[in-house]
Parts: C-alpha cells; sequence; structure tokens
C-alpha cells in the first residue's frame, strides 16, 4: 500500500473522465488514496470524487486558478505534495497535465515518466513502462534517488470505476502563496465541436485517403455521432484539408488509445500506427486487403467504405437501441 | 534579440526500432537521423523573429551524444547563425537534458526568448521545455499555434482539447513550445547548406554547465518490442452482412459496444 496523491483536472467544474481513472485504479489496488482538486468554485465538486475512491480530497479554490495555466497551477501541486508527502504522484496526460507535471517534477526535484500505459503499484513503489520511438517499443522506467514517484498516465489505461454513492470524501484546503505571477490567460476560445476530443474519446473512428473530400467524411460523421465517438483522421487526410490537424492520429498528431478505434480508408502507414496501436480493439475497413492495417486490426472488413460506413451506422444505431 | 532553439536528434520516423542484445536501449545501428519534426517549427520561428529584429542573432543548442551535431547543422543551413553542443550520454533522461540547456542559457550574456518543439518524436515526453523554464525561472507557453509579439510581451495562441484554445501572455524572456501549424518550416538552400560549414559550434561538456550524472532521474530498461498481434478476423459477403456481423462482433466477442 502506498500514499499516492492524484492530480484531479476539471473544466467547467467538470470532473475529467481520465481523474476517475487514475481514482479508480489506485483505490482498488488498496492505497490510501488522495485527491487534489484545483479551480475557481470547485468545492462542491469535492465530496463526490469519494465516491470513485479519494479518501481525502485537498482543494486549492482560488480566483487565480479560474483558469488553468502551469505557472499557477504547478505551485498548487507543488505545495500539495510538500504538505503530504506522497510517495506516489499521478496525472493524466491530457494537455493540462502534459504541461503541469514537468513544472511539478521540476519544483520537487524528482522525475516524471510520462504517458504511461502499464501501472503496477507493488507496496510503496510504482513500476511503470510507456511507449517509446511511437510505441514501436515500450520501456520500463526506473525513478532514480529520493522523493515521490511521480507519472502521467495515458487516458483508457485503466476503466473508469462504478461510483459508489454510499461514499464520499473527506475534504481539506490547501494554502497557495501565489507570489507575483508572469503568465496569464487572457481568452479562452471554445471549439465549436460538439463531439469528444480525439485523444479522450472511448471510441474513435478515422478517415484516411480514400475519403476524398471533408464533405464525405459525413459518413464518418454519423457513425461518430450514432456512438458517441470522435472523428478522426490519417495526416493525409489532414494534409489535404478534409479535417483539421487536431483531427490527425499518429507519431505527429494525437496518440489515442480507446476502446475501439475503427479506421476507413486508411493504408497504416508506420506513422499512423504509431498513434493508435494501443487501442483495445481495432477495426479496419480497406479495399485493399493487403494494406498493413490488417495486420494490427482485430476485425478487418474488405470493401468499399462508401458502401459499407452507411449500412455500418444502421447496424450500430439498431445495436444501440436494442 | 538574442533567440535561442533548443534542437533534439531523433531516429527518422520510418526507423524499424530493434532491441540492443540485453534489451537496455534500442539497437542504433544504421539508423537516420533527422531534426525532431516539431524542432523544425522552433528554427523557423526563430528565423521569422530574427528577420524582423534586425541585429538579433540565433543560437543554436542540442544536448546529446556527438551525433547530434548534424542536426545543429541542419539548423545552420536554415539561417541560424551559431550552434552550441552539449555532450551528453546516450541514456540521459529530460531531466539532465533540461539542467545541461538551462546551464548554457544561464551562460550566454542575455537571452531574451527560447524555442523549443512541443515533444520529441523518439520519446514523445513534452517535457523539456517546462523543464527548461523552471530551471531558469522563466516563464514557459505549450503547444503554440500562432505569437504575436511587442515589445515587451508576447500571446501566444496554446492548443487545448476539443479543438479549443486559450490566449496566453507572458513577458520577455521566455519560452515558447511550437505545435503544427505555427507556421511551415523552410528548406535548406544549397548556397546556405555550404555556408552552414563554416559556422562555429561551440562544444561543451555537462560539467562545464553545471550538470552532471546526479541530474539523471529517470532509467529507461528492460525495452520491449509490442507483441505480435494475432491475425484479425476477416469478415466477408457483401457490405450489408459484413456491417452487421462486425457489430455482432463488437458487442458479443470484443464486447466494447
Ligand atoms: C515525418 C512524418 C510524420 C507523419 N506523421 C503521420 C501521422 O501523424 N499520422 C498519419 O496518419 N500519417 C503520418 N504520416 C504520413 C504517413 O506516412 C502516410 O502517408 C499517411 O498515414 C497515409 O494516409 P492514408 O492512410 O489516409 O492514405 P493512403 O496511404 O493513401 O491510404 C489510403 C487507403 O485507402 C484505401 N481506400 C481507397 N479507396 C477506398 C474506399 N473507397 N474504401 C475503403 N478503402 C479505400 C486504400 O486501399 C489505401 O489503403 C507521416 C509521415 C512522415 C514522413
Amino acid at each position: 500500500m502506498a500514499k499516492v496523491l492524484i492530480v484531479c483536472e476539471q473544466r467547467d467544474g467538470k470532473i475529467k473522465k481520465a481523474t476517475y481513472e487514475l481514482l479508480g485504479a489506485s483505490a482498488a489496488a488498496g492505497n490510501e488514496t488522495h485527491a487534489l482538486l484545483m479551480g475557481e468554485g470547485v468545492t462542491a465538486a469535492a465530496k463526490d470524487l469519494g465516491q470513485y475512491g479519494a479518501k481525502t480530497v485537498h482543494v486549492a479554490d482560488h480566483a487565480t486558478l479560474k483558469f488553468y495555466t502551469g505557472e499557477a497551477y504547478a505551485l498548487a501541486v507543488a505545495q500539495a505534495v510538500k504538505t503530504l508527502s506522497p510517495e506516489i504522484v499521478l496525472a493524466s496526460h491530457t494537455p493540462s497535465g502534459k504541461d503541469l507535471m514537468p513544472r511539478v517534477a521540476a519544483k520537487v526535484g524528482v522525475g516524471l515518466a510520462s504517458d504511461c500505459t502499464a501501472l503496477t503499484f507493488s507496496g510503496a513503489k510504482l513500476v511503470v513502462r510507456r511507449p517509446v520511438y511511437s510505441g514501436k517499443a515500450t520501456a520500463e522506467v526506473e525513478f532514480i534517488g529520493a522523493g515521490p514517484a511521480m507519472a502521467t498516465v495515458r487516458g483508457n489505461t485503466f476503466s473508469v470505476p462504478k461510483p459508489d454513492a454510499s461514499k464520499s470524501a473527506d475534504v481539506a484546503t490547501i494554502a497557495v502563496d501565489f507570489g507575483s505571477l508572469k503568465t496569464k490567460v487572457i481568452e479562452v476560445v471554445k471549439g465549436n465541436s460538439e463531439r469528444p476530443d480525439v485523444a479522450e474519446a472511448a471510441i474513435v473512428i478515422s478517415g484516411g485517403r480514400a475519403l476524398k473530400s471533408a464533405e464525405n467524411f459525413k459518413v464518418i460523421e454519423e457513425i461518430a455521432d450514432t456512438l458517441g465517438a470522435a472523428v478522426g483522421a490519417s495526416r493525409a487526410a489532414v494534409d489535404a484539408g478534409y479535417r483539421p490537424h487536431r483531427d490527425q492520429v499518429g507519431q505527429t498528431g494525437k496518440v489515442v488509445s480507446p476502446a475501439l478505434y475503427i479506421a476507413c480508408g486508411i493504408s497504416g502507414a508506420i506513422q499512423h500506427l504509431a498513434g493508435m496501436r494501443t487501442s483495445k480493439t481495432i477495426v479496419a475497413i480497406n479495399t485493399d486487403a493487403e494494406a498493413p492495417i490488417f495486420q494490427i486490426a482485430d476485425y478487418g472488413v474488405v470493401g468499399d467504405l462508401f458502401a459499407v460506413c452507411p449500412v455500418l451506422k444502421d447496424e450500430f444505431k439498431k445495436a444501440k437501441e436494442s | 534579440m538574442n533567440i535561442y532553439v533548443c534542437v533534439k536528434q531523433v531516429p527518422d520516423t520510418e526507423t524499424k526500432i530493434k532491441l540492443a542484445g540485453d534489451s537496455s536501449g534500442i539497437d542504433t545501428t544504421g539508423i537516420k537521423w533527422i531534426m525532431s519534426s516539431y524542432d523544425e517549427l522552433a528554427v523557423e520561428e526563430a528565423l521569422r523573429l530574427k528577420e524582423k529584429n534586425a541585429g538579433s542573432l540565433v543560437t543554436v543548442i542540442s544536448a546529446g551524444p556527438a551525433r547530434v551535431v548534424d542536426t545543429i547543422r541542419t539548423a545552420l543551413a536554415m539561417g541560424a547563425d551559431n550552434g552550441i553542443h552539449i555532450e551528453l550520454p546516450e541514456s540521459a533522461d529530460n531531466n539532465f537534458a533540461a539542467k545541461s540547456l538551462a546551464g548554457a542559457l544561464k551562460k550566454e550574456a542575455k537571452v531574451d526568448i527560447v524555442f523549443f518543439g512541443k515533444e520529441a518524436l523518439d520519446d514523445g515526453t513534452a517535457q523539456t521545455a517546462q523543464l527548461t523554464g523552471e530551471y531558469l525561472g522563466l516563464p514557459s507557453a505549450t503547444v503554440i499555434l500562432g505569437i504575436e509579439y511587442s515589445a515587451t510581451t508576447l500571446k501566444c495562441k496554446r492548443e487545448i482539447e476539443g479543438g479549443s484554445y486559450e490566449m496566453v501572455e507572458m513577458p520577455f524572456p521566455c519560452i515558447i513550445a511550437a505545435q503544427k501549424g505555427l507556421n511551415d518550416p523552410r528548406y535548406a538552400s544549397l548556397p546556405n547548406i555550404m555556408k552552414a560549414k563554416k559556422k562555429e559550434i561551440k562544444m561543451l561538456k555537462a560539467a562545464d554547465v553545471g550538470a552532471s550524472d546526479a541530474d539523471q532521474k529517470l532509467r529507461y530498461k528492460n525495452f520491449q518490442l509490442p507483441p505480435p498481434k494475432q491475425a484479425g478476423k476477416k469478415i466477408s459477403g457483401d457490405a450489408p452482412a459484413q456491417a452487421k456481423e462486425l457489430v455482432r462482433l463488437l458487442h458479443e466477442e470484443a464486447k466494447v459496444i
């Protein structure tokens, strides 16, 4: 058993799914699980984190933390680490977690294992493995020297625990001295997408060059909306202007690890595989039976995506309704 | 302005990764080394800033084994003015690298801005820019898609999730980590490749910049290749039959929907 601090993430007061995954994994291993919740007006959300496994939630509720900035948030996390002396500190490898945790590691004076895809709690120790060379290999990461083991964890590495409504966490506060800060967020501009982000979604359906136009992506979008999935794209589709770069999956795009990844009209170039090979179940739809994507697909459909996708949407809809 | 760019050399993205015999790392024989692609954006941004500010100098820094000098030359051929190589062992982690980069930057007379790529294509950790910022006491902004410069501050467009972005303001001196979309990196022209050969690269050791093995906080070991995937199921029939069968398998066998 270890004393674990989970750095929670919320946006607009809503706790991220990835946070629940970490709380659940730590609690399931029998750890003394502490959570750190930062933001403005977030105290009310603290208690319920107990339903996902937090024993105590430490809250830094402050106007300075209204918007995420690495500078201010890192001061809060470093303060919590100093106050609580955990043996293990975990955060999610999300856009904020990625930006934040290196700053914390430098302040605390320890190393940070980023984007881990396998974690084992072994007594007070943490054993982690992470992809390297864009998932072409993995390596175990050993923490050298004193101080807590610190890691960020790829989304969907653990599943979200079932909340236990009978549980609620103790709530404590963490006071942070922010001093004078140099960075400030002057504006947050919301994307217009109603769909989940590719990097966070439990299901991703991606299209490649074979889609031939931005409009044709409609066949992909309709399936995505039936399943509540995110839409991804190959680099060829992004370079051709069919999708924005933020949807690109791969070595120079996003690395995703959903429960289900559906690749439509994507050949499976090494740089694309780098971004999705840790997906739990992979489906490929491609006219070319020899396309490399079939080598890593659990289910392969050799066929024309324009014929398969519309009927597939109907079948998914039926399955959802039954 | 005194503009700095930190670059990393990584295996070409086409590289087939093979492990060293004892699984302590990868077998580097035959690897073609390139500049990490986000670092190309960082170099480009530095050059554009220089072009807007007469009398500026762009210095490229890379920490790593002797081979990384080639990547410094690539940046010099793109138009950077001079280079600094800090020799580090192959196994150096992000912290050792950042301590070294910060140490080298501290020795410079004046630093106005330091550009990085948002992450490197080999380890993909996205740490070095922020770590270096912490060690220099400078503000840093990562995953930057656009920058508006004014005399004393800059406004950065920072990508966050779901297609959203935020505008972050910070003063000079500061650190920027570039994301794809910031610019289109230029290619080195032949005359510039020739000129780059004569540009100066300062050679330093970790000890020269106040870094040492003690700054190594992580050790990578027990490398593994991904387990070979079992051949998947091919679903036959016409499109309606295939769709039906796929949904059945996803529901009953894979249990993902
Ligand atoms: C440095 C570098 C970084 C890169 N980073 C990335 C990255 O991050 N992500 C990425 O994806 N790529 C990346 N690439 C590009 C990569 O090498 C490939 O070029 C790209 O992934 C190909 O995209 P694609 O599969 O959509 O297109 P193609 O390779 O052209 O494949 C199209 C596929 O569609 C199939 N097809 C055609 N018509 C139909 C139809 N009607 N129905 C079904 N199937 C059909 C074809 O059989 C073919 O297999 C990178 C390359 C480099 C050099």
